[in-house]
């Protein structure tokens, strides 16, 4: 039945049923119909909305054509179901059939009425909407269609029929709005069905035929039932079951009735007969057959199988099943009603390719014995360094191990290039021609070819004559014929090969010729290319001689050749001519015949003349010319040869050229050359397309050459398959790119390293190539004309000159690989496009072979587990064999990239945000990055770039040896890599970094904020406050200011009252100041220098000089001056950049010198003294301190008196010792040399200096050690926090190391020991001064972030740079190795801060050395720069200070007093014996004298320079005799370490130089590198003199101690000649 | 550097902080300030402002109203580091200290026109329960070092926080020049301005 038919007819009922609404909803829709005239209009949204709010989806909707309608009556359609009246209750007295079933429906009531509460809630309620919207709405769909009137037809049709059908309606919706249960209602119905079929037929039985109708009614209502969400089905369902239920109930107290029935009853056994059996079985049990069921079974009707696997789609191996299992398994599958859907579409059953599962499971082991959690405890194994196998074979000389090939690369040459000028274009031309030119005059084929032609001459010449009488004749003839042939042969040769001489030479001078107009033309000459034509004079006679000779011979030659050639041709010509008549005359016959035939065949005659060859009549060669022919080869020869007479020109290319000077080039040429400077070349060694290593970024040079010379050595294990290099160019400092490769080819075995050519070979690139300056480009049209006609495109090519060998092993033995790994290397060499290899059948090669076996093993090119080889089978066959050498990370990178890489690289704006988010400190600040790259100067990157470019030189030419460049790189590379570590370590915050929080209060703060509260307002001892501190972020220049406060200077050199002044009386120009101090201040004409009391010996006054601002104090009086005067210095922080990491790394040093001012009187004449005072001001450098920026960031304050650091001479100076002791006070103080000075210094604001930073590194340490440690370190600091407590650092590794592990006796160099052999003492001052001249190098500086790294010695002395810790560790081994009782003490000392001393026991006192300057204090020494002791360390303990004070002068150094020290190994945790990190021992190499003289030669000349450069008003003259003195006498002071020596020091100067005024002091400093050197000598301001006569001298001595750690003594002085 | 008009954008934001809902707290005040990235430059206007202390309002709504007023135009060439308003609210706690009632951070709406927005509120706990009472009774609560701290996402796993209120803010954005450096933000009324094609 068509369900919308049946729709019709339910809607009709309703409205028969209620006419008035009928009629109501009649007036409605007319009223519809006409507002919307045109009903099949297009659809406006509104009312489709409306509609499709109102009625659900809908499946059954009519067409498309409905839809207008559908709208048009939407309107009616909310409105029914409002105005339906009341059910009519009459309906239920209308039918008797209905009367049994009422009844039976109302018993069920009760039984139902129970489940409906609970159904209630679950119920959705939609259920009058579902009956009524659809129906309505299709009701007036029909009525839309037809207008009205149709319903009207339709409708009386229907009423009649479905009457009954109406009242059975009209009851069920009686009870439907009663129990409140709308889905279940048709269901309910069928229920009620049931019911009566089984436990009421009789009743029925009438029924049965009004039966079908209302089944087939509730079966409508239940096919729309269909239609509704599936919920409702589940409610009917519900309903159904609750119902049962109910009648279940009902049923069970009928049943015990029966029950009564069921009596014992006792029967014989029954037997049943095995066939009853078997048929009952047969009834009951299913066999199923083992017969092949029919496909069409299996299959739908209708339906062919259809076979995937045919239409090519991949379908997996199925698993393997016995036949006859397989069967029984369809068999029964097909008697289940649902089988079917187990069959493909191909008629067999379903199956996965691969029925096991992809991860395995198993069922939990239970045991009851262990608990889990112990089987999955975990175990601790710790990493063992893997160690390579090879390196032990090559020790063991197994010559399997390892090979070694020897590349040497000398150099790169460009044959073009884009920057060549036309110039260079022209030059390699030419030199090319002139190589060429060379190459031929090397073979001298001409020559070689004349000789042959004159041999065969003579052979002919003797072959003609009769002598030869046992020669046949014929063989002679044929002999000299050959010979014939073969000097034409030779002769045509001959005049080939010298035309190309002569062009050849000819195209070289024209080329010259060209560069040397371009040359004039340009103004200015870019290659020093230079070619001379040397003319040699040749004997014009003779040479004519030949010529004519060499001309008639040929002549002659040609004459009897062309004499053959013209008897062969008339030969020839007699035959055709034969011919000719012959055809002739047969001519003649047919024509005759032809005639006769004329009428019969007109059309034939025309064909006639064809058929015949017409020969034409052969004309007669003419004979040949002897005058033409000498014309001929006197023509040739004019052109190739040589002319008689003519001087034989020598083409010479030299390289003796003037390449003008850049600055007089026009500027495109100036730019050429420029961007030529800014390119750098290297070559990339691939072996085996794998880069290996890659030569040195060289600059190209302006001749287009670069030189390498390195030699790299390929230790391989496999025979090479291939060698490649490539070339890169780089243009300043962006990326590099490829220009070409070079392949190289494998040497034979034979090839052996010193054995091998340097060989060239030649690349060029197809890059093309634009530039805007002089250089031509590359791949780009240019031409020399200055029409731009004939044009040129040059490719960039060049050449490498290279090597390769097989190296030799140490016993002489090559290192190649033996011939069997060869031939593997050849087949692997074979499958270089190898991607077999990774589907895992490695060796195989053809690619054909591999289709072939893939078509006959019959592959399924659809599985995807062949999906990889099938297409490389389908690439290899194809031919298109494209396999990357690498691996793909990201393989859809590629789609991403918006823009290729080098654009991206090419962009300003982007390389100036990637440079700014690398934090490079130029651009770290950067902001505001502009939008375009157009707006993005160059001059941005310039300094970056200069900076780059910086590093390189210094590491070139500031470092005069290897060694130390290579160290600096090395110290570089270990700076960057743990500088990136501590940015990682950055990211990680604590709390206390982000979040401000008060403490948890102990007993202690709770006490102190109580006894605060009882404190005076305003004690009358105030206390300091501390100051606030600055966070660093919001600071600018300007803000920060240095306040260096000096006190007083104790312990002055004072101006020797020299001998020499008295001797010499003569001076005129006595110092002024004496003479004031002798006679006004003091009022005592006796004073002289006899007079300790009294004297003003020295009138010093203090520079501080910071960042290039120089401050000063007032000038005070005496060696003990006091100045109390505070200086004020601003600070700059770099960039700008007031970060803690930018402040950490401000290298720069606060320098406090001391001066004493001395006043000249310059007054000339002592006519003029009343008239007027005329003195000079002269200030004379008395010595420094030097104090690291870094030191005063860190410690916030400096307080202190330091040593001030005095040169050990001090000319004209003198420390007067012995007057201060006759004075008999401050004996305390003059117990320790030199001077001394107070000071203070702070930075205001006070900076929070940067957090150490928190990481725990990985160690190689026992866990239980480290925790050991951590547990000794936090019961040290939570006693005295302020005091140090060490007891693991880190290595240059990164790693954490125990700090016992670093000390262990270690052997000082054996030449220290040798010069003290009797006096241990001097020994351990000698060591000890070594030790100090190992350059210092802080950590702190390096390593941004407070971290300190420990190099053990021997890294320390390959790296010949540390901080304190490295010194003290050094020097505490070879303390330990003298026999000494050595600690190494971790506290602080002025004014490095934290930092490491050593601790000595002597015989009966203690001696505290620091390291770093090699001097060394008593226990008791006021001066000792170390202030307090944290901890001391041994080699095999840790012992903390657990003492009340921690100044070395207040506590006692016995270790063994368990009060005094806390031992970290004790009985308790005994030292488990640990290793040493420290080499066994050390070796030291001598260090090279003659590098040292050559630096030292080096120093002294940029020290010149540097002091002429700072005077660059001045005339600075070098007495050269003085020099020579000095020179002389700094040897004398390294050996006795700068002491005892003034006193000789000085008469010998006196001696020298009698009549000049003499200043100037000796330095001494560790070397390290240049430039501290020229900043210690300009910081003495020896320069600042400005007396027109003043000389200079210096001298510069290093005296080398092992393993190049030199001492520099250099030595200044100023002279001033006296009158 | 010489940076032309056409070569940055500009960002004016005006509007107000509106109103703060804290059920727990009265008498607040609020603080503002903008964090931005290097591209960005403040032209005109306050970058950072302190408003008055409010009360709460006397009907059901129990309102904190402010009405404080933001106005600040800033420059940029670069979109990344929009700049992001950070509120810290204040107020006095039982003893009259003031503490911290809430940070919060949201950032300034891309496109132009009128946005309101709504922050949640949020302040750091204390670490243990003692210092929570202690805290409390010092009336020294945790604080953020910086409140910009709620507007980088560095560094944050390390707090815990607590949610307190919430304020609602106005802005009223106006750009310049966005589109002519390729930018759009706005919304989807791009045919109605004829786009000027990008120079370069």
């Amino acid at each position: 039945m068509n369900p919308r038919e049946e729709k019709v007819k339910i809607i009709t009922e309703e409205f028969s049923a209620h006419d008035t609404m009928k009629n109501f909803g009649q007036i409605e829709l007319n009223k519809a119909s006409r507002s919307q005239p045109s009903p099949k209009g297009p659809p406006t949204p509104s009312p489709e909305k409306m509609v499709s709010e109102e009625a659900p989806p809908d499946s059954q909707q009519g067409p498309a054509q409905e839809e207008p309608q559908t709208r048009l009556l939407s309107a009616t359609a909310r409105r029914g179901p409002r105005s339906l009246p009341p059910i009519p209750s009459a309906s239920r007295t209308g039918f008797a059939e209905f009367s049994m079933r009422e009844r039976m429906r109302e018993k069920l009531q009760a039984a139902r009425s129970k489940a409906e509460s609970a159904l209630l809630q679950e119920i959705p309620t939609p259920r009058p909407r579902r009956l009524r919207s659809p129906s309505v709405k299709e009701l007036e769909t029909e009525f839309g269609t037809e207008s009205g009137k149709e319903a009207e037809r339709t409708q009386p049709e229907d009423a009649s029929q479905s009457h009954p059908r109406v009242k059975f309606r009209d009851s069920a919706r009686k009870i439907k709005p009663k129990p409140r249960l709308p889905p279940g209602f048709p269901s309910a119905e069928e229920a009620y069905n049931f019911f009566t079929f089984n436990f009421d037929p009789e009743p029925e039985e009438p029924e049965e035929k009004p039966k079908p109708k209302p089944r087939d009614e509730t079966g409508q209502e239940e096919e729309k039932g269909e239609e509704e969400p599936p919920s409702q089905e589940g409610a009917d369902r519900m309903d159904e079951e609750e119902l049962v239920q109910g009648q279940e109930a009902e049923d069970f107290l009928l049943g015990l009735d029966h029950r009564a029935a069921d009596f014992l009853a006792v029967r014989p056994a029954d037997y049943e007969s095995a066939q009853v059996r078997l048929q009952r079985e047969q009834e009951m049990l299913f066999v199923p057959s083992r017969r092949t069921v029919p496909t069409y079974k299996k299959l739908p009707e209708n339906v062919q199988p259809r076979f995937l696997e045919d239409e090519g789609l991949y379908i997996g191996a199925r698993p393997e099943v016995a036949r006859g299992n397989q069967n029984i398994m369809e068999n029964r599958l097909l008697t289940q009603e649902t089988g079917r859907r187990w069959f493909g579409d191909d008629g067999r059953i379903l199956a996965l390719p691969n029925p096991i599962k992809l991860l395995p499971s198993r069922p939990p082991v239970l045991t009851q014995e262990q608990s889990p959690t112990a089987e999955l405890e975990t175990l601790y194994k710790k990493a063992v360094k893997y160690v390579h196998r090879s390196q032990q074979v090559i020790g063991s000389g197994d010559p399997s191990g390892n090979f070694q090939l020897d590349v040497d690369i000398s150099g790169l040459i460009f044959t073009h290039h884009p920057c060549f000028s036309r110039e260079h274009v022209l030059a390699a031309k030419l030199a090319q021609l002139y190589d060429q030119y060379v190459a031929r005059q090397q073979r001298n084929k001409a020559k070689f070819l004349t000789d042959k032609l004159q041999a065969l001459r003579n052979a002919v010449q003797t072959g003609l004559n009769p002598e030869k009488p046992h020669q046949s004749l014929d063989m002679n003839q044929k002999t000299i014929n050959e010979y014939k042939a073969e000097i034409r042969q030779t002769r045509k040769l001959r005049d080939a090969e010298q035309e190309r001489d002569r062009t050849l030479l000819k195209t070289i001078i024209k080329v010259w010729k060209e560069m040397k107009s371009l040359r004039e033309f340009q103004r200015c000459t870019n290659t020093p290319l230079k070619l001379v034509l040397r003319k040699e004079k040749v004997d014009q006679k003779a040479d004519e001689e030949a010529y004519e000779a060499e001309i008639e011979a040929e002549i002659r030659e040609l004459w009897e050749e062309q004499g053959e050639a013209y008897e062969q041709r008339m030969e020839a010509y007699r035959t055709s001519y034969q011919q000719w008549k012959a055809w002739k005359k047969a001519q003649k016959t047919k024509k005759k015949k032809k005639r006769q035939a004329d009428e019969e065949h007109p059309e034939e005659e025309t064909e006639e003349p064809h058929p015949g060859e017409a020969p034409g009549k052969p004309t007669p060669p003419e004979p040949p010319d002897r005058a033409a022919v000498e014309q001929q080869v006197r023509e040739r020869a004019a052109q190739s040869r040589r002319r008689p007479g003519e001087p034989t020109l020598v083409p010479e290319l030299s390289l003796a050229g003037s390449v003008t000077p850049g600055d007089q080039c026009p500027r495109a040429e100036i730019w050429r050359r420029d961007d030529v400077k800014r390119r750098s070349v290297y070559l990339k060694v691939l072996f085996n397309n794998k880069e290996v290593s890659r030569t040195v970024s060289r600059q190209l040079g302006p001749d287009f050459r670069v030189h390498f010379g390195q030699i790299f050595n390929l230790q391989i294990f496999n025979w090479p398959e291939s060698l490649t290099l490539q070339v890169y160019e780089m243009v300043g400092h962006g990326s590099p790119a490829l220009l070409a490769e070079v392949f190289l080819p494998i040497p034979e075995t034979t090839v052996i390293t010193g054995r091998a050519p340097f060989e060239e070979v030649e690349f060029s690139s197809n890059q093309h190539v634009t530039l805007d300056h002089e250089g031509v480009g590359s791949g780009v049209p240019f031409s020399f004309e200055a029409d731009g006609s004939n044009q040129l495109t040059l490719m960039t090519s060049g050449k490498v000159s290279h090597s390769v060998a097989w190296a030799v092993g140490e016993n002489g033995i090559p290192l190649i690989p033996p011939l069997s790994q060869q031939n593997i290397g050849f087949r692997s060499a074979l499958k270089k496009a190898d991607a077999i290899s990774s589907i895992g059948t490695s060796g195989l090669t053809d690619m054909k072979k591999l289709a072939k076996w893939a078509a006959e093993s019959r592959l399924d090119p659809n599985d995807p587990n062949n999906g990889p080889l099938m297409q490389l089978i389908s690439v290899a066959t194809s031919g298109e064999s494209y396999v990357p050498d690498f691996f793909r990370l990201e393989q859809l990178q590629q789609e991403f990239n918006f823009v290729s890489d080098e654009e991206l690289n090419r962009s300003k704006r982007f390389r100036l945000l990637c440079l700014r988010s690398q934090q490079v400190p130029e651009f770290r600040n950067y902001k505001q990055v502009p939008v375009y790259d157009r707006e993005i100067l160059e001059k941005v990157f310039q300094d970056y770039e200069k900076r780059l470019r910086d590093r390189n030189i210094i590491e070139t030419k500031e470092h005069t040896d290897t060694h130390r460049a290579i160290v600096a790189k090395y110290l570089q590379q270990v700076r960057e890599s743990v500088i990136n570590r501590f940015l990682i370590a950055k990211q990680h915050f604590l709390l206390a970094d982000l979040i401000v929080e008060e403490e948890v209060p102990n007993i202690s703060i709770l006490g102190l904020s109580l006894f605060k509260l009882a404190e005076q307002k305003r004690p009358l001892r105030p206390r300091r406050k501390g100051r606030k501190k600055v966070t660093a972020q919001n600071l600018s220049d300007g803000d920060i200011k240095l306040l260096v406060n000096i006190v007083r200077a104790y312990d002055l050199p004072v101006r020797k009252q020299a001998a020499s002044k008295f001797q010499q009386p003569s001076r005129s120009s006595r110092t002024f100041s004496e003479k004031r101090a002798a006679s006004p201040s003091t009022h005592s004409p006796t004073h002289s220098a006899d007079y300790p009391l009294g004297q003003v010996l020295v009138r010093p006054f203090v520079e501080v000089s910071f960042q290039r601002t120089i401050c000063h104090t007032s000038t005070a009086e005496g060696p003990n001056p006091s100045w109390n005067e505070e200086l004020e210095l601003p600070f700059r922080a770099p960039n700008g950049d007031y970060s803690t990491t930018s402040l950490q790394s401000v290298k720069d040093d606060v320098f406090i010198n001391i001066f004493d001012e001395v006043l000249y009187d310059v007054l000339e004449d002592d006519r003029e003294r009343g008239n007027g005072t005329h003195t000079r001001v002269e200030r004379h450098w008395l010595g420094c301190v030097k104090i690291p920026f870094s030191t005063i960031y860190f410690q916030a304050r400096i307080d202190g008196t330091f040593k001030i650091d005095i040169p050990p001479v001090l000319l004209g100076y003198s420390k007067e010792q012995n007057m201060v002791l006759e004075r008999g006070f401050e004996s305390v103080r003059s117990l320790s040399e030199g001077s001394y000075i107070t000071l203070f210094i702070t930075i205001e604001p006070q900076l929070i200096p940067g957090e150490s930073v928190r990481e725990k590194f990985e160690s190689q340490e026992d866990e239980k050690l480290l925790q050991a440690t951590e547990k000794f370190q936090a019961e040290c600091a939570l006693k005295f926090p302020k005091r140090q407590c060490l007891t693991t650092v880190i290595d240059i590794s990164g790693k954490t190391v125990f700090i016992t592990r670093y000390l262990k006796p270690l052997n000082p160099p054996q030449e220290l020991l040798d010069i003290h052999r009797d006096n241990p003492q001097a020994t351990a001052e000698l060591v000890a001064r070594y030790v100090s001249l190992i350059p210092f190098l802080p950590d702190t500086v390096s390593f941004a972030g407070l971290c300190d790294l420990w190099s053990t010695s021997d890294q320390f002395l390959d790296l010949l740079a540390g901080d304190e810790e490295e010194h003290a560790v050094l020097l505490c081994n070879y303390f330990l190795s003298l026999g000494k009782k050595a600690w190494l003490v971790m506290g602080n000392a002025i004014p490095e801060g934290p930092t490491a001393y050593v601790l000595t026991w002597e015989k009966n006192h203690y001696l505290i050395w620091n390291p770093c300057s090699g001097h060394f204090y008593g226990q008791f020494d006021t001066f000792c720069p170390l202030k307090n002791v944290g901890c001391l360390i041994g080699p095999d303990n840790i012992w903390f200070n657990i003492q009340q004070y921690d100044s070395p002068l207040r506590i006692n150094f016995d270790v063994t007093k368990p009060k005094l020290w806390k031992s970290f190994f004790s009985r308790s945790l005994p030292y488990p014996g640990l290793s040493s990190v420290q080499p066994e021992e050390l070796i030291y190499q001598r260090t090279d004298e003659g590098a040292a003289a050559e630096l030292q030669d080096r120093i002294e000349k940029i020290l010149k320079e540097k002091i002429m450069d700072w005077r660059p008003r001045h005339l600075t003259r070098w007495n050269r005799y003085c020099t020579s003195t000095l020179r002389h006498f700094l040897p004398l002071l390294e050996r006795s370490r700068g002491e005892d020596v003034e006193d000789t020091h000085r008469t010998e100067l006196v001696r020298q130089l009698g009549d000049y005024r003499f200043s100037g002091f000796p330095l001494h400093m560790p070397y390290s590198e240049v430039k501290p050197l020229v900043d210690a000598v300009y910081s003495t301001g020896v320069h600042n003199i400005d007396v027109p006569n003043v000389e200079f001298a210096l001298a510069v001595y290093i005296h080398p101690y092992p393993k190049n750690v030199l001492s520099v003594w250099i030595y200044v002085a100023s002279l001033i000649r006296n009158r | 550097m010489a940076a032309g008009t056409s070569t940055v954008f500009l960002l004016m934001v005006n509007g107000q902080v509106e109103s703060a809902q804290f059920p727990e707290y009265d008498d607040l005040y609020c603080k503002y300030c903008f964090v931005y990235g290097q591209d960005w430059a403040p032209t005109a206007g306050l970058e950072e402002g302190i408003s008055q202390i409010t009360s709460k309002s006397q009907d059901v709504r129990r309102e904190l109203v402010w009405n404080f007023p933001i106005d600040v135009t800033f420059k940029s060439t670069n979109p990344y580091g929009w700049p992001q308003i950070v509120l810290s609210v204040y107020g006095p706690d039982v003893f009259g200290n003031d503490v911290v009632r809430g940070y919060g951070a949201v950032h300034v709406p891309f496109s132009p026109g009128r946005h309101k927005r709504t922050i949640p509120m949020f302040v750091p706990e204390s670490t243990s329960k003692l210092q929570k009472f202690t805290s409390w009774f010092m009336g020294r609560r945790p604080e953020y070092r910086d409140p910009k701290v709620v507007a980088q996402g560095e560094g944050r796993e390390v707090t815990r926080v607590r949610s307190q209120g919430f304020v609602t803010l106005l802005f009223n954005v106006v750009t310049k020049d966005m589109r002519k450096l390729g930018y759009y933000t706005g919304p989807a009324d791009t045919h109605s301005i004829p786009v000027p094609s990008v120079p370069q």
